[in-house]
């Protein structure tokens, strides 16, 4: 900024109407030689009794300005292409950093045990060994660990959502005594951290006979604060009229709830969908202090308890374990690649993981 | 007209029954006598204002609905019920535990009976595992928070700068969220394993393969034992500080990207008219404006830094630690979970509480600052 002024001041001695005649200049039809003839239209402008020798020479300047204009925007425009190149070049290598453990999981999943463990590693299997899935499914015992994440995960997001959708709609939309403070204290147990509940929790479910059972691992988070928080600013945006109409048709608050609102929420509903499925796939703190038994255990839990050895060497093959941990990863894939949008829609406005 | 007349109030252009007879009639005119065709007796309509706005109407229904507040409460009541018991008897009863000296839940069924105190608290402090877990915890909360802002700002600012493959680039980068943190652990504790023959003496690593090593190799550094029996604290913490980042940078570019995308054009258009150069533009404009933003960012990443710990799980498993160094890693919330397996609920709320006010402490000190030094 600085040498920008620096420069301007040194480069143009000259006044601001002369600058302004020579960017003036080239509009006229002939730049250059018959500056005399022009001499006389130069009156016209402001503050002109100049001679046309004068003239002349901030003619000649302002070509000169033209000049340094094409010049500056050439090496602009060069600048450009090079900042473009190193931005590509920086997120292209960034891109890779980021996509390269994807890769290697699957790369290292689709190898025999003898290659994977090669003093230099192959970055593409001489060999593909599609088996390593099966074996991974079958001694891993991965069906019916995806079959109790599922249920899991199903039963808590379909509970989770009448509960959500009840409450905000609550808070959203009716009257009673103690609404905001309520809804304050609600706001304010956000700021706990989880791992304060869990120790109660845990004697809780204990003296309620619930360990290894599936309820245990569904009801006590069943309630998410701010799902609620989510949904009712996502009700409240629904305008007041919709309401009164309803209410002047004889519509109950029910049924406008599941008539009106619900569609109208759809988006943010789907959002906390995903989310609370993918918190289900992905818990694991939990489930292990709970549900340790192995006919109850969770998918994470599992893998992480899982021990792939390789019969020959008596060391992990790790191969098949890459190949499990794809066969967990891949749903959550799925889910991203068709509902991207509603992914990244709740989790700019959560920040919380699951 | 007839002192036998009767008046009745209806809004007019409404269907009123005949007081005397009860046939119903059709009403249109104010303030008028009607006859009724059957019984031939006079009535007087009192017509209502016919038109009432909505909004009037609705006001009426909405004292209505003051009225049975109940009815908020029925549509609350699980949402009440569950919290009171998973989260509001915790938050007591945790303080409650907490303050009973050497509290377990086992001696607690059994009919033991515990003296109030803050032994537990000194318990924690006193415990040498506890600042290992401590240290880890800040360690690895200090290492990660600035490294991935740093990083996620960049990549945002990048990713804003650029017009083709933007959306592309975008999903990419977003992709290490929808992961499975434990999962992921393992990849990344698979590529930086060290594999090959352990033929010889178990400490020495003879065969090197482990792709990270390989990777170093080609700049010519040496073969590091990263996560194997024998490896170093602080390439443990390396490994933990790579791939926490990698695990944190998505949720911070979208929130960063979001953010650049709503900022006003018109301030970069000024600087550009005025040849700001770059580096200015980025101090001077564009770190205030997402000021907010980075606030946001750091902030829940400090929160979710100081519970870190399925991240450790996922490289290490659940020793903790690099084999044969069991717990060298363990964290805060490890601590917690160590403690309440051991029967040690009393510990385990005081570990708990402490960690409470360590975050509400960190969020407190950054609300501040970002407040001094946000833009807005």
């Amino acid at each position: 900024m600085e040498n920008n002024t620096v420069n301007n001041a040194e480069e143009t001695n000259v006044p601001e109407t002369q600058n302004a005649e020579a960017i003036d200049a080239p509009a006229q039809p002939t730049p250059e030689a018959p500056a005399a003839p022009e001499a006389p239209a130069a009156p016209e402008a402001p503050a002109a009794p100049a001679a046309p020798v004068e003239n002349k020479s901030t003619l000649a300047q302002g070509v000169m300005h033209e000049q340094n204009i094409k010049a500056v925007t050439q090496k602009q425009t060069v600048g450009k292409i090079f900042v473009q190149i190193a931005l590509y070049a920086f997120l292209g290598f960034m891109a890779l950093v980021v996509l390269f453990p994807f890769y290697w999981m699957i790369i290292s999943s689709l190898k025999t045990v003898k290659e994977y463990e090669l003093s230099t590693p192959t970055l593409f299997p001489q060999q593909i060994m599609w088996s390593n899935y099966s074996t991974a499914f079958t001694t891993g015992g991965l069906g019916r660990l995806f079959l109790n994440t599922l249920f899991v995960g199903v039963v808590s997001t379909i509970l989770s959502l009448i509960i959500t959708v009840l409450s905000a709609f609550a808070f959203a939309r009716l009257e009673f005594k103690g609404k905001n403070a309520l809804f304050a204290f609600l706001l304010a147990t956000m700021m706990i951290p989880g791992e304060l509940f869990t120790i109660t929790n845990y004697q809780t479910i204990n003296q309620f006979g619930w360990m290894n059972t599936y309820t245990v691992l569904i009801v006590p988070f069943l309630v998410s604060v701010f799902y609620i928080y989510l949904l009712k600013q996502n009700f409240m945006q629904i305008p007041n009229e919709l309401y009164l109409a309803a209410k002047v048709d004889g519509t109950t608050d029910f049924m406008y709830l599941l008539k009106v609102m619900i569609p109208l929420a759809l988006p943010t509903l789907i959002s906390i969908t995903i989310l609370k499925m993918m918190g289900a796939w992905n818990s694991y703190i939990w489930p292990r202090l709970v549900a340790n038994k192995e006919e109850m255990r969770l998918i994470t839990n599992g893998l992480r308890a899982l021990a792939f050895v390789d019969e020959a060497t008596d060391r992990p093959n790790i191969p098949v374990q890459m190949a499990a941990v794809a066969m967990v990863s891949a749903p959550l894939f799925m889910v991203f690649l068709f509902l991207r949008k509603y992914i990244m829609k709740g989790v700019s406005r959560s920040g919380i993981k699951g | 007209m007839s002192e036998n007349q009767t008046t009745v109030q209806a809004p007019v252009k409404r269907i009123v029954a005949c007081p005397h007879c009860g046939t119903k009639l059709y009403v249109t005119q104010n303030n008028a006598a009607y006859q009724c065709p059957k019984c031939n007796e006079f009535f007087q309509i009192q017509g209502k204002q016919e038109k009432k706005d909505l909004r009037e109407v609705g006001s009426k229904f909405l004292t209505k609905i003051k009225f049975d507040s109940w009815k908020g409460w029925i549509y609350l009541l699980p949402t009440l019920i569950l919290l009171a018991i998973f989260t509001v008897w915790p938050i007591i009863n945790t303080i409650r535990i907490s303050l009973l000296e050497n509290y377990g839940a086992l001696g607690a069924a059994g009919g033991e009976t515990f003296a109030f105190g803050f032994g537990n608290f000194e318990k924690v402090i006193q415990y040498k595992g506890f600042l290992t877990c401590l240290q880890n915890t800040l360690l690895l909360c200090f290492l990660t928070v600035p490294i991935s802002t740093v990083l996620a700002l960049l990549i945002a600012v990048c990713l804003n700068a650029i017009k083709p493959l933007q959306k592309f680039l975008q999903t990419i980068f977003f992709l290490p969220y929808v992961t499975n943190s434990i999962a992921i652990g393992m990849v990344f504790a698979a590529m930086f394993n060290i594999v090959g023959s352990f033929i010889g003496t178990n400490n020495e690593i003879i065969i090197t393969a482990g792709i990270m090593n390989n990777i170093l190799g080609v700049f010519g550094i040496e073969p590091i034992n990263w996560i194997n029996a024998g490896s170093s604290y602080w390439s443990n913490i390396t490994v933990l500080v790579v791939y926490i980042v990698w695990n944190a940078l998505p949720f911070k570019i979208l929130i960063l990207l979001g953010g650049l995308q709503s900022v006003n054009k018109q301030y970069y258009e000024a600087a550009q008219i005025d040849s700001t150069p770059r580096w200015r533009v980025f101090t001077r404009i564009t770190v205030p404006l997402l000021s907010p933003m980075l606030a946001y960012v750091v902030i829940t990443g400090f929160i979710g830094g100081f519970k870190e710990y399925s991240s450790i799980v996922g490289i290490f498993g659940e020793s903790m630690g690099a084999p044969g160094a069991k717990g060298s890693l363990n964290t805060m919330v490890g601590f917690i979970y160590d403690c309440l397996g051991r029967d040690r609920d009393g510990v385990a709320s005081a570990a708990a509480l402490i960690l409470f006010a360590i975050i509400f402490v960190v969020t407190m000190i950054n609300l501040y600052v970002s407040k001094k030094k946000t833009h807005y």
